[in-house]
């Protein structure tokens, strides 16, 4: 940990983040090669749904990550974080709506069906650019960015911190979620933006599509994760955890504890924005209820439940929670909340450090007997 | 004629031209200085026209019965609380109302709480480390390497707090007197000028206490330091000057033998009498 290394290559030294990589890696590998390899029919056989569910999960699990960063090891208990996921999308959703070009339903050349409807005469001015893949992909980290910097550098340079910024947070993507339905707005009012056809030529209802959106939201994770890991690592992560656990202290250090919030805060937001860009063309629609205060909420549940402040926690809790919830929607659809509401009681009440929490547990408890038995042998010799 | 002089003076930079940040000028003697400082908590003085000079290189202890504006007076210093009038002097060029919380700290200002306050989800070593006087910006912070002359200094401090042994562990596990000794550790790493200690012995036993007084006489001298004390036999045992606060002002200042025979001491300790002589 405490070794001279630079920053950014530091976490390919963690043994934790060599395992996590290693099994992300092979999960992706795995998942490809049964829908590739193996032939339709046969057992083993991963179909394009199930790829593309994977998909999800992946990116979820992204957004779970960048929660954690800032919860974790922050102590800033986001229940926003769907704002940033959501504008994320909503930069995707914009780009993939462009280029559909004059195929929509009324055939305009340039306006998306739903500005065609309101009758609408021209594109508004912040469509400007989205056509251009580069752009839009550069407005998913910087749009959310922009609304984080600005968020966090009145809450935190007014030290709003604790309960009240979580209830800031919960407006925040309340107030955005009302905005968005508005068809004022332009983005589609309530039905927000669907009908997407293709990704960089790549059309988006081919298997082969689908599985490089699988492969892609991997890899984003694997890069978030590192990166966070980075961050948390460093001297900087230390600062973090000291402003966790005492804030006041940690100023009187000549740390500028809102600089260090802001900065968390809104790398935090850019990798929850880039997992809704990946999110958005694999489930093939954005509409505000992304911006829902409940799915904020749900997100620190999937991180509450896989372990705070260990990174592979939130990837576990997503993931868990998701195929749960996948399950259950699936057998009883009425049934789910009271399950997710039962899984979150029972971790608690047993694991009060999440999934992760057990992991560690046993690791450290073989760990200690594997210790015992070769200070037994030592003695013995 | 004081700029031209100083300019004919070409080994010497200008005053103006000093960074706000530059090092405390304290060639006339006092490191701190508080003249007329007044503060009002919804009406009531909290500190009333206080004057207090500290020297370079001076252990000063600050005694006084509860609500005499000990805590106020050291948080003015700091910079958590504004004074309604009056001023606040860090050697003779740096004006400290001026100046935020983390200004003052980077100034070489180190306050220890009177409630340890240790980052006890992090090692003895990492408290040991945030603590050092180092570039605190952002990236720096995020890019910064554990040099081996950053490791020695750490080191060095561990064997003056006596805390070698336990630099790995969680700050968490340490004793009450442990968790004092590591918080002046993270003040030293500050290298600070000058060192507010508040309370450093409250809640703990006789061995630590003598512990704690040998730690602070051997810091002064190259650092000055002001230690608030309810504890007047450890008092006793560390100063050489004391200054006695009463509802906000200076009662008596002098050696401990004369500040004990003041008649207007022993007044407001009545009932105390005892722990005074």
């Amino acid at each position: 940990m405490h070794s001279s290394t630079s920053w950014l290559t530091r976490p390919f030294h963690e043994r934790s983040t060599r395992l996590f990589l290693g099994v992300l890696l092979a999960a992706l590998v795995l998942v490809t090669v049964l829908h590739v390899a193996v032939p339709q029919g046969h057992p083993l056989h991963v179909n394009a749904y199930t790829v593309n569910l994977f998909g999800k999960y992946l990116s979820y699990a992204l957004l779970a990550v960048a929660v954690d960063l800032v919860w974790g090891y922050l102590g800033i208990l986001s229940l926003g974080h769907g704002a940033f996921f959501a504008l994320g999308g909503y930069a995707m959703g914009m780009y993939l709506m462009r280029q559909i070009g004059d195929r929509g339903v009324y055939g305009h050349p340039e306006l998306p069906d739903f500005m065609v409807f309101l009758d609408w005469q021209s594109l508004p001015w912040y469509w400007a650019g989205f056509d251009m893949a580069w752009f839009a992909f550069l407005m998913v980290l910087l749009a959310p960015g922009a609304l984080a910097l600005v968020f966090g550098f009145l809450a935190f340079r007014s030290r709003v911190t604790g309960v009240y910024l979580s209830i800031i947070t919960q407006a925040l993507t309340f107030a955005l979620m009302l905005a968005f339905f508005r068809n004022e707005m332009g983005f589609g009012g309530n039905n927000g933006l669907t009908d997407f056809r293709e990704i960089l030529g790549f059309n988006l209802r081919s298997d082969a599509t689908r599985l490089g959106l699988f492969i892609a939201s991997g890899v984003a994770l694997a890069l978030g994760y590192v990166l966070c890991r980075a961050i948390v690592g460093s001297k900087l992560g230390r600062v973090c955890v000291a402003t966790r656990d005492a804030e006041a202290r940690t100023r009187f250090l000549g740390y500028r504890v809102e600089r260090v919030q802001l900065f968390v805060f809104v790398v935090s937001a850019m990798l929850a924005g880039l997992a809704g860009a990946l999110y958005v063309p694999q489930v093939g629609i954005i509409n505000p209820s992304e911006f829902s205060p409940l799915f904020s909420i749900e997100i620190v549940l999937w991180v509450a439940l896989g372990g705070r402040a260990t990174l592979y926690g939130a990837v576990i809790g997503a993931i868990l929670v998701n195929y749960a919830k996948t399950v259950f929607t699936g057998v009883m659809p009425d049934a789910w909340l009271f399950a997710l509401g039962g899984l979150f009681v029972l971790v608690t009440v047993l694991l009060p450090k999440g999934v992760a929490g057990l992991l560690a547990y046993r690791v450290q408890g073989r760990r200690r007997r594997h210790d015992e038995g070769t200070a037994g042998k030592e003695v013995s010799a | 004629m004081k700029l031209l002089q100083q300019l004919a003076d070409r080994d010497r930079v200008f005053d103006f031209l000093v960074p706000a940040a530059s090092p405390v000028d304290v060639r006339h003697g006092p490191i701190l200085y508080l003249e007329d400082v007044t503060v009002s908590f919804d009406g009531f003085k909290a500190i009333d026209n206080l004057n207090l000079t500290i020297d370079d290189g001076e252990l000063r202890c600050i005694i006084g019965p509860n609500g005499a504006g000990k805590t106020t007076m050291m948080d003015i210093i700091t910079g958590k609380t504004c004074p309604d009038q009056g001023s606040v002097w860090f050697g003779s060029r740096h004006d400290l109302l001026t100046l935020n919380e983390p200004e003052i700290a980077s100034l070489g200002i180190g306050r220890k709480f009177q409630k340890p306050t240790v980052f006890e989800a992090l090692s003895v070593f990492e408290n040991l480390e945030l603590a050092m006087a180092a570039d605190k910006r952002i990236l720096p912070t995020l890019t910064a390497r554990l040099s081996g002359e950053i490791r020695d200094r750490i080191d060095e401090v561990l064997a003056t707090i006596g805390l070698g042994e336990l630099r790995q562990r969680p700050a968490g596990i340490l004793s009450h007197g442990q968790k004092q000794w590591l918080e002046i550790g993270m003040l030293l790493m500050q290298r600070p000028r000058l060192l507010l200690v508040d309370e450093p012995v409250a809640g703990m036993t006789e061995q630590e206490m003598e512990r704690t007084a040998e730690l602070l006489t051997g810091l002064a001298g190259e650092q000055s330091v002001v230690v608030v004390e309810h504890d007047m036999g450890f008092v006793r045992s560390i100063a050489r000057t004391v200054t006695v606060l009463h509802q906000g002002s200076v009662l008596a200042e002098g050696t401990m033998d004369q500040v004990s025979s003041d008649p207007r001491v022993i007044e407001v300790y009545l009932g105390a009498e005892e722990e005074i002589a």
